[in-house]
């Protein structure tokens, strides 16, 4: 979003950015940019989004300023109070204050989301562009590869995983990247289909350019948007994903406040004490939907060709 | 969370060069490429267990076994053997079609599998069922009336199916709808005074209860899943009218929607019978593919619910490191998986005229 | 279209319009529990928690004890026994009249073949029998029925008598029907794999119905002996969450729940439909320090870290109702237990140990922990004490039988675990955490101290004493004495004594909660 800032109310900034003869190649891009930006925020939806994953950010970096005391700090006489102006959001079961451990928690979270984006995209990238350009035994071997991998329910390939590497937030990124990749690859496998035989593609052939350079300064950028859009939306599930790992007592350590582990060690006194659990509930919640509504709009936005396909 | 309808094309024409008669051609490829895939799900899977720093025999002797019987189990296992003698042995067993035995259940992982399979195929034919009645005109609705308030609130509707944890809306509904409101039974296939009232024929227990004409015992499982169901459900819920809005707003603007508008067709014979009716292609192949998903077995779910079905057996034979029930659910799932697929994309070529 | 429609609002309606039973029959018992863990049906084979509960329900064995005082030993399958000068001839007389629900009479010879059946198949539990000398080729003289109601066993050395009759009350002493298991025998496997999902005993249940990971069925039997139990039915359903048990037991769905956590027992004991019961089990919980740890090796730092539990504080809230501070190896309730607890958190005194053992600023070191509760709470709770002299904890979860594979082959640093004793001897706590006969890697037997690397030829001879001592004064002397010495230096920081608890609805009364896991029974059971 790198027009954002431009997107002042200075009409000459305006009218260069809306230019219909642009007089530079940035111009251009930038120009572009700007009429995406201005659909973006036409969609109040998308825009509570962005605000919700404005917000995580915000509190992942800020939050030893904003929580109130130590995330792992045990009063065990205070133990599972209700809300309060002493503990906000109330206490767990070992007596620590549970809005600190969410806001700790959002480090985590973004951690985990960023870095297995970060991870599993440029793997499908990868894999994709290259059965899809390359076709051939190359594309029947690495289709064949990603369907093993599609074949395998999510989160028991995880579980697999996170007990083969041995817990901790990290082994946790690796397993759920390692299963994120292969809808990427996909996608952008079918992108390069249609691109593969288009006329400008023929043109940079003819001019003697290797496949991997199609490849990567070619198809690979055309198929970026589809794919960052189809990440954001994937954030969500990336997200209960881990949680689902910290459900099932995989991933993040002890005492770290994941929000999935901290449902799951607060569901035994869901009856009584339903906060300790609901709360991390509706923190997954609310982020998951910022990273939806946000991957809903740019989709809107980037992609309108899949028209809203997901 | 979910597989985009992104290729539709069938991945691997490695074998078209064989000069071969082109239907045959075309079996060959399918067949191979199957087996393929399913001899590299068992390599990974096989892979996997023998990774997992977990010991095998634990789960069969405990912790508290003698060192001979310990190593007298191993042997009896064939875990003494090199890892590749280990996956022959295991493929060639399995081409027999014997899939091994579990140490967990002390029986036959086929038994086994026969016993959980169905009770998720309920929980996910249920989920789909439900998924699909209020899907599809959510998806309808949201495009007729795109941008406006309908649509911005079904499209709300469906991203809260992505964003919620399911063990915690499982827990929750559990909570509001059984013991709050008292609108379902508990936990469960079946109130207990019912169980193993029925014979598994199927051993899906609606179709078993409606055969057997105990009609008691079917309505009580249908209240039983219902609940579970809809959650499970919303999922493929939020993804089937997402999708269906999307197909439809691509032909609200065909010419020929105009057209039949200028006929004087009725408008909700253009909405519901002629736009709908010519997505049913594609959203077949969405459908399917949130069954898939379903299938796979919903771990989560099936642990809030007590439901004993294959994505619970899966994951416990998984922490135990019973390898011939992970072994043989793993393929049970892939098979699903690959033949809902492959389902689909021949759907997808009957019912498409244009892909002929 | 409208079928469809027809067939939704049908559903809805039905949903709706089905009455939820408010309770269970007044004959049958519904139990919530975890029963994973069940892998066989087959006593010879038994050794899991669930799996002998199911045994102790539907097993007779040939003696038995009273729950509230185990040293008060009495006949169950036999009637009577003797036990000769030299002490090393048992001789049981057996019960007239009893017979097997398949219609054949108990003999003798039924029991003689089961022990020598477990000996011969060589299960994890045969041990228990083993260690008085008997083996699969001297068993058939060493174990025999002399006449249709005579048994009897001759042990190699002359034993203390309650450790040889304890250990015939365990699980593996179960008396199955001969005949009926040797139908179903195939490849001369004793019929062990007909038996793991079947039923061939007497007792006062019988099996019905397992379906693993689902539920477990059990009939009464009407022809018991010792009078046909109230419950006509006892169904064990398979249910994971606690939270979940404890909605349906709200809810009046199931009768009893077993695995509700302190807090939840809280909310039980304050709705008057509802009980609380307890038993103490012989289960204890200890951190188990590496020897091989550098730092772990230090007897001051061993000290140390005793003294940075918060004993009192876990016991009034993350273990409340589940544990009570114990800090020997012998629970109570055994011969011999030493019921003194020490140590409490003292982080100052903790502070002095680790500066005097050269640690002035703690050590890091990890913690192999199972990812289920209440364990994750006290691994927790500990790591924030040890915390406050320097000892960083780093806690590595994982599923039981993951830390369990890294804690056997010795590549742990601290482990925390729950051992629970296999028959009412003390021998059997003693052999386990004060016996370590070889303390090379590849030893034939890995108990407690051998995983843990504790090296004490010392303390195994006296144990190894202690078993031949026929006095149970002089005996019991012994135990205290052991475990004085294992207090102070062992790598071995006991915390608890396991307390079983089960809610149950208000009018569910008579279970039982003994202090071994076959002890927990349903006979007794009332529902009004």
């Amino acid at each position: 979003m790198s027009s954002e800032a431009q997107g002042s109310e200075v009409a000459g900034w305006r009218a260069w950015l809306l230019s219909s003869s642009p007089a530079s190649r940035s111009q251009a891009r930038l120009g572009r940019a700007y009429i995406g930006w201005l659909s973006f925020r036409a969609n109040h939806l998308a825009m509570l989004g962005l605000g919700i994953v404005l917000l995580l950010v915000l509190v992942a970096i800020f939050a030893p300023w904003i929580a109130p005391y130590d995330p792992n700090a045990q009063i065990l006489a205070d133990r599972l109070q209700f809300f309060s102006s002493q503990y906000w959001l109330g206490t767990d079961e070992l007596g620590r204050d549970i809005f600190s451990r969410i806001v700790h928690g959002a480090r985590l979270t973004l951690y985990i989301v960023i870095l297995v984006a970060i991870i599993a995209a440029p793997i499908g990238l990868a894999v994709g562009t290259t059965a899809g350009y390359l076709g051939g035994w190359t594309d029947t071997v690495l289709m064949r590869i990603t369907d093993i991998f599609l074949a395998f329910p999510k989160l028991v390939l995880a579980l697999a995983l996170v007990s083969a590497l041995g817990p901790g937030i990290e082994n946790a990124i690796i397993a759920i990247a390692v299963t994120s990749w292969p809808p990427y690859a996909r996608i952008a496998r079918a992108e390069t289909l249609t691109i593969r035989n288009s006329d400008f593609i023929s043109a940079v052939r003819l001019q003697g350019a290797g496949r991997m350079r199609i490849i990567w300064s070619h198809i690979v950028p055309l198929c970026t948007s589809s794919l960052v859009v189809r990440v954001t939306l994937d954030m969500a599930g990336i997200i209960l994903i881990a949680a689902g790992l910290g459900f099932l007592g995989l991933g993040a350590q002890p005492p770290l406040p994941e929000w999935g582990a901290m449902i799951s060690s607060g569901r035994k006194v869901l009856l009584d004490q339903w906060w300790v659990a609901t709360v991390p509930g509706i923190a997954i919640f609310v982020v998951s939907l910022g990273f939806n509504l946000l991957g809903d709009g740019l989709r809107d936005v980037l992609d309108p060709k899949t028209g809203g396909q997901g | 969370m979910t597989e985009g309808v992104d290729s539709r094309e069938p991945a691997g024409r490695g074998f078209s060069s064989l000069s071969l008669p082109r239907p045959l051609r075309l079996t060959i490829n399918v067949i191979v490429s199957v087996a393929l895939t399913f001899l590299g799900l068992l390599f990974v899977t096989f892979i996997i267990g023998r990774v997992v720093p977990i010991d095998p025999v634990l789960a069969i002797v405990g912790d508290r076994a003698p060192e001979h019987v310990v190593e007298r189990v191993r042997i009896e296992l064939g875990l003494d053997l090199p890892l590749y003698q280990q996956f022959v042995i295991y493929v060639g067993n399995v081409l027999q079609g014997d899939l091994g035995e579990s140490v967990l259940t002390a029986r036959p992982v086929l038994d086994d599998i026969k016993r959980v399979f169905p009770a998720t195929l309920e929980l996910a034919s249920v989920a789909t069922l439900l998924g699909v009645l209020f899907g599809i005109p959510m998806g309808v609705l949201a495009a007729v009336n795109q941008g406006r308030w309908p649509d911005q609130v079904i499209r709300v509707v469906g991203l809260l199916g992505y964003s919620i944890p399911v063990f915690w809306l499982g827990l929750m509904g559990l909570l509001l709808f059984y013991a709050t409101w008292d609108l379902v039974p508990g936990p469960g296939r079946l109130d207990f005074i019912y169980d193993d009232m029925i014979d598994p024929v199927t051993g899906v227990i609606l179709i078993d209860s409606a055969m057997a004409g105990e009609w008691d015992i079917f309505w009580n499982a249908v209240s039983h899943v219902i609940l579970p169901a809809s959650i499970l459900g919303y999922f493929s819920l939020a993804y089937i009218s997402r999708m269906t809005r999307s197909f439809m707003l691509e032909q609200l603007s065909q010419e020929y929607i105009t057209t039949a508008r200028v006929k004087g067709v009725k408008e909700w014979r253009v909405i519901w019978v002629h736009a709908l009716g010519n997505v049913r292609i594609p959203l077949v192949t969405v459908i399917a593919l949130s069954y898939a998903n379903l299938l796979e077995g919903s771990v989560l779910t099936e642990i809030v619910f007590a439901w004993p079905g294959l994505g619970f057996y899966l994951t416990q034979s998984l922490l135990n490191a019973d390898m011939n029930a992970v072994l043989g659910s793993t393929m049970v799932v892939g098979a699903v998986f690959i033949g809902i697929n492959m389902l689909s994309d021949l759907l997808y070529k009957l019912l498409d005229p244009r892909a002929r | 279209m409208r079928k469809l429609f027809a067939c939704v609002v049908a559903a809805v309606m039905a949903v709706t319009a089905t009455p939820t039973l408010a309770e269970t029959p007044r004959d049958t018992l519904v139990i919530a529990f975890q029963i994973d863990d069940i892998i066989t049906l087959d006593p010879a084979e038994i050794f899991e928690f669930s799996g002998a509960e199911f045994a102790g329900n539907t097993y007779d064995r040939l003696i038995g004890y009273n729950h509230e005082d185990v040293s008060e030993i009495f006949g169950v399958a036999a009637e009577s026994w003797t036990i000769s000068d030299d002490g090393k001839t048992y001789t049981f007389k057996m019960r007239q009249g009893v017979t097997f629900p398949s219609g054949n009479p108990m003999t003798a010879e039924d029991a003689a073949f089961s022990l020598q059946r477990a000996i011969i198949l060589d299960k994890t539990p045969a041990f228990i029998l083993t260690q008085f000398g008997f083996t699969a080729d001297n068993v058939a003289d060493k174990i025999r029925a002399t006449d249709d109601m005579t048994l009897v066993i001759e042990t190699d050395r002359a034993y203390a008598p309650t450790f040889v009759l304890y250990c015939l009350t365990a699980t593996i002493s179960s008396i199955v029907d001969k005949k009926t298991v040797m139908e179903h025998e195939v490849d001369g496997d004793l019929g062990h794999k007909w038996l793991r999902t079947n039923y061939a005993g007497v007792g006062p249940f019988k099996l019905r119905q397992w379906k693993p990971n689902e539920s477990l069925t059990l009939d009464r039997n009407d022809d018991y002996w010792g009078g046909a139990p109230a419950m006509k039915r006892v169904i064990t359903r398979h249910i994971v969450e606690p939270a979940t048990q404890q909605l349906l037991l709200e809810k009046g769905d199931i009768d009893i729940a077993r695995n509700l956590g302190p807090d939840q027992l809280e909310s039980v004991r304050s709705n008057p439909d509802l009980a609380v019961q307890d038993g103490v089990k012989g289960a204890v919980y200890y951190l188990g320090l590496s020897q091989k740890n550098e730092a772990l090796a230090n007897p001051k730092v061993r000290q140390a870290l005793k003294y940075l539990v918060d004993y009192k504080g876990m016991e009034g809230t993350v273990v409340r109702d589940l544990m009570r501070v114990h800090q020997a190896f012998l629970p109570r309730g055994f011969l011999g237990a030493l019921e003194e607890t020490p140590y409490t958190l003292d982080v100052s005194k903790a502070k002095q140990l680790l500066a005097d053992a050269g640690y002035p600023d703690g050590f890091k070191i990890t913690m192999d922990t199972r990812n289920t509760s209440p364990i994750l709470e006290m691994a927790q709770s500990i790591q924030a004490t040890f915390g406050q002299a320097g000892v960083d904890l780093e806690i590595i979860p994982g599923d039981g039988k993951q830390t369990l594979t890294k804690y056997r082959a010795r590549n742990h640093d601290i482990y925390i675990g729950r051992w629970g004793p296999d028959y009412q001897d003390p021998h059997t706590n003693a052999d386990t955490f004060a016996r370590n006969p070889d303390n090379s890697d590849d030893a034939k037997s890995k108990p407690l101290a051998w995983r843990n690397a504790w090296d004490i030829p010392q303390m195994t001879k006296m144990s190894d004493a202690a078993i031949l001592e026929r006095d149970p004064a002089k005996r019991a002397a012994l135990y205290l004495e052991i475990q004085k010495a294992h207090q102070v230096t062992s790598p071995f920081v006991i915390m608890f004594q396991q307390t079983e608890v089960a809610a149950t609805r208000a009018d569910t009364k008579g279970f039982i909660i003994g202090p071994a896991f076959d002890d927990n029974r349903y006979h007794e059971v009332t529902k009004n």
